[in-house]
């Protein structure tokens, strides 16, 4: 059974979620990458204004192919998230609590989970195809130059997400292959 | 001497770029239908589904498999007796810009590596050259995507560190990746040469078909007991536990030096993409 998520992802949401949780959400969800990260945490150093609203924010670690005519979006799925572990403590401090993407993450950003309550959620890595069937709507809202890695904003339905590491700092890469590793399966 | 006009080539690259990143290679598929019936875990196999259920969208929608369309690796077997009219580097990534615009390919090449400014084309291509006998062109592209590139290693062992050695480091290499490069992965795996030759040897490993082991029995062999001790590692599909961490290990080796072991692995993840025409 999967966990029904809509947006905003509240904190309080944040804590019913546990590693392995196979959820669906939907809602509005943003887009960043390497470059769009490192220009919002730029941003935050000098003070001003973020382009979107990271408080109860989902930001999925993405940069699509782009549409073909009448379509909302091209092939979609996750970058591995780890080139992300220098920019998501600062973000997860200021409010955001979702972040959707693939493989291992640093100790700082899991630390940061922890005290201020977010969930890293996997979405199949090589999946692009199936995922952007999830994606009914696509905008560029901010650095536009930056192609691929633009910040988009996105409405989603169902998109599927599995829980890697919740707000306890659980994690299913751990959790998974030890439970295979310890069964008759082997 | 047989001559052809490198707009023969653009266009071939073109196709090649496109076919390649919507159509995966059908030894692959079936090596990925193989494995979900044979996964024991039930998550694991739940994920072979819905990665066999991901390219048959892609293949009917002609939609890139993975929006990493990758870096566009051109491989080249020129024959000797071919003349090729105009430039064949410039012809090989006007290809590229072309499949990456009408393909609706993702442009993911930046033109400095430090400055890191998108060229906006995907160009230029990693183009590599091979002279060989006949009057032929053979062109393969292999999009390459960096989430796994990023987890490929190589070392200079000690002719003493033998096959332990390369064992050894090859499955080093395999389990730090976990679940970063999108397994169940293909392992390229180069050994011998130089430090440039075997990573060459590494990558070249991975555009031979996964149901051709290699052709000297040692290495076959060699091929099959690594295969066998990366599925016992337990990473499975996605990281997430289970058999299938690797599809396929492919071996290239090289004679090298009396004082050196290079060993280089190139991963791939489950989008293995390949193709080829000759001209």
């Amino acid at each position: 059974m999967s966990v029904k998520i809509k947006t905003p992802f509240t904190r309080d949401d944040v804590k019913k979620l546990k590693a392995g949780d196979s959820c669906l959400i939907s809602g509005v969800i943003y887009t960043a990458r390497d470059a769009a990260h490192k220009r919002l945490c730029e941003l935050i150093a000098e003070n001003k204004p973020l382009p979107l609203d990271v408080k109860d924010s989902i930001i999925y670690f993405v940069g699509p192919t782009p549409a073909k005519p009448g379509e909302a979006i091209g092939s979609a799925g996750p970058t591995t998230s780890y080139r992300m572990d220098a920019y998501s403590p600062l973000l997860i401090e200021l409010g955001q609590t979702g972040m959707i993407g693939k493989g291992k993450r640093g100790v700082e950003v899991i630390e940061a989970m922890k005290k201020h309550g977010a969930v890293y959620f996997g979405a199949i890595g090589g999946c692009g195809a199936l995922l952007s069937k999830c994606i009914k709507k696509s905008e560029v809202i901010a650095y536009e130059d930056l192609g691929a890695e633009a910040i988009r904003r996105l409405e989603v339905e169902d998109f599927p997400v599995i829980v890697v590491i919740d707000s306890e700092g659980n994690n299913l890469y751990e959790i998974g292959k030890a439970n295979y590793l310890s069964t008759k399966f082997r | 001497m047989r001559e052809i006009n490198s707009n023969l080539i653009t266009e071939a690259v073109k196709r090649l770029c496109i076919e390649a990143n919507c159509h995966l290679c059908e030894d692959i598929k079936d090596c990925i239908k193989k494995s979900a019936a044979e996964e024991p875990w039930p998550q694991a196999k739940e994920i072979l589904d819905l990665i066999i259920e991901n390219y048959n969208i892609a293949d009917s929608k002609n939609q890139p498999i993975c929006q990493d369309t990758g870096v566009a690796c051109v491989f080249l077997k020129i024959g000797q007796d071919l003349h090729i009219n105009g430039d064949i580097t410039e012809a090989v990534n006007e290809g590229v810009r072309r499949g990456y615009a009408e393909g609706f390919l993702r442009k993911s090449v930046v033109g400095d590596p430090i400055n890191r400014v998108n060229t906006g084309d995907n160009t230029p291509a990693m183009i590599y050259f091979e002279m060989v006998s006949g009057d032929k062109l053979e062109i393969t592209v292999a999009p390459k995507g960096f989430g796994s590139e990023n987890m490929s290693q190589i070392a200079m062992l000690r002719p003493s560190d033998g096959l332990q050695g390369v064992k050894d480091f090859v499955k080093q290499v395999v389990e730090q990746a976990g679940p970063n490069p999108c397994p169940p992965i293909v392992v390229g795996v180069g050994i011998g040469g130089t430090f440039d030759k075997a990573a060459y040897l590494a990558k070249k490993a991975l555009i031979r078909p996964v149901n051709q082991p290699n052709e000297n029995p040692f290495y076959a062999n060699l091929e099959k007991e690594l295969l066998e001790e990366i599925n016992a590692l337990g990473i499975g599909p996605q990281g997430f536990g289970g058999k299938t961490t690797a599809l396929a290990l492919n071996i290239e080796y090289f004679p090298t030096h009396i004082a050196g072991l290079p060993v280089a692995v190139n991963i791939n993840c489950h989008v293995t993409r390949h193709k080829t025409e000759v001209l």
